[in-house]
């Protein structure tokens, strides 16, 4: 189990915010309907969207349970994790997941 | 309450922000040396920006009764260019006598490429030279917890002092790595990427309030000059103590910050 280190209960932390989350969770589902009723399949095929789909079920998986680490699991499934430098900067702007995984 | 915004871009920001900040409780800011949303075409582009971040701005920001302090660097979206990134650095020394610079910063990575790192290490050396503190920048999104890894590994193997260094833009994938190895800690309160108020104080629950602040950021992009005071709402909504949200926004500042030798609250607080 993680340690208690959230003041609140946990009933108080559903009641402040559950309805934040639920708008989210909706949202998602609103992101990836879009893509469907969209034009062409390229962006079905985005890493990032790939990506996205990668890091869904991290949210319920059963050994993220009693952990309390799933932002970590999903920033760490969305990261580069090679170690040396790269040879030289061909972009200055990040993806949000790493266009060199295999999702 | 009394609070620090430890990184923000004033230059991108309107007056009314100064106005709004000041009236949130805001009473000290320090500025770091930013991409100004483009590529300067000149050296000369930079010695007017750090004219504006050692000049104007502290005016600016007085006018609001806030304290206006800035770090001085090339930043990694422009040193891909080591010769270009040279001249600019050449101008840094003749500002790091101007009374409200701080340090050397934000310096750090941005696409963990070798350019950036060989401008990263002499930006190092620099503040070495000058016994300057260092605001560090990590990299945006897939990129950071790598960059933050070379850059810990650089200012290390440059013998700094990590007590002497802020690693900003932290996340809770980099936060334990960035605190166990001594280093001091900045979360980045940004809508969309970075930290949003809540997962900051997520991550003060999760790994203590220790060499750690909270920051707005607030520059040209999505950003919200008064994040701050939102993430303070957002402690005391959670039952978190007046006390400690003093120790994020204005002790543990003003204990790294006063390392400097430089950095001065306003007389009226």
């Amino acid at each position: 189990m993680p340690q208690q280190s959230c003041p609140l209960t946990s009933k108080q932390v559903v009641d402040l915010y559950f309805m934040e989350h639920r708008a989210k969770l909706l949202d998602i589902a609103a992101f990836l309907d879009r893509l469907e009723r969209s034009k062409g399949d390229e962006g079905l095929q985005d890493v990032r969207v790939r990506a996205l789909k990668k890091a869904i079920p991290l949210l319920t998986d059963t050994s993220c349970e009693n952990q309390a680490n799933r932002v970590h699991r999903v920033l760490e499934l969305l990261s580069d994790h090679t170690a040396e430098p790269t040879p030289a900067a061909h972009t200055q702007s990040a993806l949000g997941a790493d266009p060199n995984t295999d999702y | 309450m009394a609070y620090i915004d430890p990184h923000v871009h004033m230059v991108s920001r309107t007056t009314d922000d100064y106005r709004r900040m000041a009236q949130a409780g805001c009473v000290a800011i320090t500025e770091p040396a930013f991409w100004a949303g483009f590529d300067r075409s000149s050296p000369a582009g930079f010695y007017d920006y750090f004219r504006q971040l050692t000049d104007v701005e502290p005016k600016r920001a007085a006018q609001y009764g806030i304290a206006h302090h800035c770090w001085l660097c090339i930043n990694p979206k422009e040193a891909e260019d080591p010769v270009f990134a040279r001249e600019v650095m050449k101008l840094i020394p003749e500002f790091l006598k101007k009374p409200n610079v701080l340090g050397i910063g934000e310096i750090g990575l941005n696409k963990n490429s070798r350019n950036e790192l060989i401008i990263l290490e002499e930006q190092i050396e620099l503040a070495k030279q000058h016994q300057q503190l260092i605001l560090v920048h990590t990299p945006h999104l897939e990129d950071k917890l790598k960059g933050t890894r070379i850059t810990m590994d650089a200012l290390t193997n440059a013998g700094i002092d990590p007590g002497r260094v802020l690693i900003d833009h932290i996340e809770e994938h980099t936060v334990a790595e960035v605190l166990d190895r001594g280093f001091w800690a900045g979360m980045t309160l940004y809508p969309d990427s970075k930290c949003t108020p809540q997962r900051a104080v997520d991550i003060i629950e999760c790994y203590g309030n220790e060499r750690i602040w909270i920051n707005s950021a607030g520059d040209w992009g999505p950003s919200d000059p008064l994040s701050v005071p939102k993430c303070h709402v957002e402690m005391r909504r959670r039952g978190h103590t007046q006390k400690l949200v003093e120790k994020i926004s204005l002790e543990n500042p003003l204990s790294f910050l006063r390392q400097s030798g430089r950095f001065m609250l306003p007389e009226s607080v």
